[in-house]
This record gives structure tokens, C-alpha cells and sequence, in this order.
């Protein structure tokens, strides 16, 4: 009976060495593969939810003021996203601006339109179309959109006084009493 | 006399104003200058779609602003960085090399140079002989006690198809 060859007892020196290449070639692999699952992630999580913090920002509006976290602290905060090229976003300007007009005197509510990937000379113009007054100002470098993950326009995110999203309308309001039904209760004491 | 004299060349000068600013004012861009710089934007409403072929209507204010910014005597670059500025790096057809864009530029140059390399080892595999003990001894001939019992199969078989 013939012996079965076995293979040789002791190890060559290409398996013994530790195989540094391949162990790089892995980790790569597998931190890439973890960074595009954290891309993918985030592009599926959506709008920022209703109960969640939201992101801080500062808005540079059309007339060169700045609105930070300083000055919405302590207020509820209307954020519009619209544009000018955005026509569902002209069916809820007029009620907008008719609600801001209502609540401005009171001062604790901040409205803050938001123009995104719009042309300043045609932003502009839509301000001017539809006499709004409440502060607007472009989304340089589309920051606050990127924060906020919106997925178009328009988009109106209602903020409460403690800074977490109170309420989330991902299409135009249709009336005036819509918007003031999301406000009214963050006015509490 | 001398008050026509004055006159004359008073209009010249005026003359000589007029025509040197309007020469100095840029002519409107065409549309073929517009869109040598809109084919390298693409804009964040319609994902993918080149700025210069884009049918939408803020694509088509960005146009405009192209127009506007070249008549206003910017070059290329300078309204490309513009609209990074104003609209973020995914407008530009190639992101900017930096943080997690790296990746773009690192991934596929380091992915065909371990591809090269396996493939360079897997040839390389291929190619060497065996190593002696992992050669098995191949018998090509019958054993010597052969077994007869597919011989006679084979014979049986043949016979029959003789007779058939």
C-alpha cells in the first residue's frame, strides 16, 4: 500500500511571512465598502423627522443680515425653502407672508424663507412679486438644504422654541389657517 | 470763428468718449459661449443632465446667469467658482479634490493597479510547475491484473450488435 503524499512539514517562507498585502488589500476593501454604506445611508434617511433636533445654520439674507442661532433662540421658527422657478411654491407665498404679517407683532415667531439653487435677480423678483417682508436669503452652497436633507421644493419646517422640528409639510399650504394651526400650539407658555 | 473752432472740437472729443465706450462694452455672449461653460454645471434640480441641454426653467436662469457673468467680462473659472460658491460642489461635473472626494480620484487607480497585480500572480501561478510532492505518479498503463469483467462486457456487446 503506497503512502498518500503529504505535503511538506514545514512551512515555506512565503507562508510563513505575515502577507502585509493582503491584509492592507482587505482593510481597504472593507473601509470603503463602509464608507459607501454611510452614503447610502444618509441619502435614504430623508427629511430631519418631527421630534428631532434640528441643525443650526446662519442665513445670509438678500439684504446682507445675518440670522444665526442667537437670534431664532427661544422663538418659533417658520423655515421655507422655496424658489423662484418653483410654481407650487407661489400658491402658499401670499398665505405666508399673510400669516408672518399676523405674528410678527408678537415677536416670537421667526419666519425665514430660504431660496434654493435660484438665481439672485430672479429671487429677487419673486420677492418683490408677492411683497414679501419676512427675511430671505439664498442657500449658499445649498448648506442649509444639504442639513436639513430636503427633497425638493417647497418645503416648510416649523421649529419650537426648544429647537426641535414641530412640524414637517413637504408640499404647499393651502390656506392660512393650515399655517397657523402648526403654530399656534408652540405658543404656549 | 474761434467759437466754431471750439465747437468742432468739443464734438470731436465728445465723439471720441461715446465711441471709445462703446467699444469697451462687451458684446452679448452667443449661445455657443453660454453652453461651453453650462456643459460642465449640472444643476442639483435635474440630477445628471448638463446644464446646456437641461430643459427646466431654473437650468434656464442659470444660463442666464452665465450670459450675464460673461458679458460682465468673467472668465471660465471665475464663474465656476461662482457657482461652487452659490450652489455647492455637486454643480461642477468633477467634484474638487478634497475630504471623502479623494475617493474618486483613489479608488479606481488603486483598483486596476491590484488588479494588475493579481492578475500578474494568478499567470504567474499558472505558468510554474507543480512542486514534485504535489505530483501524483500517472499510470498510463493497464494494471496487471486487469479487471476482465468490462472486457467481456464489451465482447458480449459486440457480438450482439453482430448479430442484430
Amino acid at each position: 500500500m503506497s503512502e498518500i503524499p503529504t505535503s511538506p512539514t514545514e512551512p515555506s517562507p512565503q507562508k510563513a511571512s505575515p502577507q502585509w498585502g493582503r491584509i492592507f488589500a482587505w482593510v481597504a476593501i472593507i473601509a470603503l465598502l463602509v464608507v459607501v454604506a454611510m452614503v447610502l445611508l444618509r441619502k435614504q434617511q430623508g427629511p430631519v423627522a418631527v421630534g428631532q433636533k434640528v441643525p443650526t445654520f446662519t442665513l445670509t439674507t438678500f439684504d446682507g443680515q445675518q440670522i444665526g442661532p442667537e437670534q431664532m433662540a427661544g422663538k418659533v421658527i417658520l423655515l421655507n425653502f422655496w424658489a423662484s422657478w418653483c410654481k407650487p411654491c407661489e400658491q402658499e407665498a401670499a398665505d405666508l407672508e399673510a400669516v408672518w404679517r399676523y405674528y410678527q407683532p408678537q415677536g416670537d415667531v421667526l419666519f425665514l424663507g430660504v431660496a434654493w439653487t435660484d438665481t439672485e435677480k430672479a429671487s429677487l423678483g419673486y420677492i418683490d412679486k408677492f411683497d414679501i417682508t419676512y427675511p430671505n436669503g439664498p442657500d449658499l452652497g445649498t448648506s442649509i438644504s444639504q442639513a436639513y436633507r430636503t427633497t425638493g421644493v417647497p418645503e416648510t419646517y416649523i421649529i419650537d422654541k426648544n429647537g426641535n422640528l414641530a412640524y414637517l409639510k413637504l408640499s404647499p399650504f393651502t390656506s392660512q389657517a393650515e399655517i397657523k394651526a402648526a403654530i399656534d400650539p408652540l405658543l404656549g407658555p | 470763428m474761434r467759437r466754431y473752432l471750439y465747437t468742432i472740437v468739443l464734438t470731436l472729443l465728445l465723439g471720441l468718449v461715446v465711441a471709445g465706450a462703446a467699444s469697451a462694452q462687451q458684446p452679448t455672449p452667443s449661445d455657443d459661449q453660454v453652453n461651453a461653460i453650462a456643459k460642465q454645471l449640472y444643476c442639483p434640480v435635474c440630477e445628471n443632465i448638463p446644464l446646456d441641454v437641461c430643459p427646466t426653467t431654473a437650468c434656464a436662469q442659470w444660463r442666464e446667469l452665465i450670459r450675464q457673468k460673461l458679458a460682465d467680462g468673467w472668465n471660465e473659472q471665475q464663474i465656476k467658482d461662482y457657482f461652487v460658491q452659490q450652489y455647492g460642489a455637486r454643480v461642477i461635473g468633477t467634484p474638487p479634490p478634497s475630504g471623502i472626494n479623494w475617493l474618486v480620484y483613489l479608488v479606481p487607480p488603486v483598483a486596476i493597479l491590484a488588479g494588475v497585480y493579481i492578475l500578474y500572480h494568478a499567470f504567474r501561478s499558472w505558468k510554474r510547475p507543480l512542486p514534485e510532492a504535489d505530483v501524483q505518479p500517472t499510470n498510463l498503463e493497464p494494471p496487471a491484473e486487469a479487471d476482465t469483467t468490462q472486457d467481456e462486457y464489451i465482447r458480449r456487446l459486440e457480438e450482439e450488435v453482430r448479430k442484430g
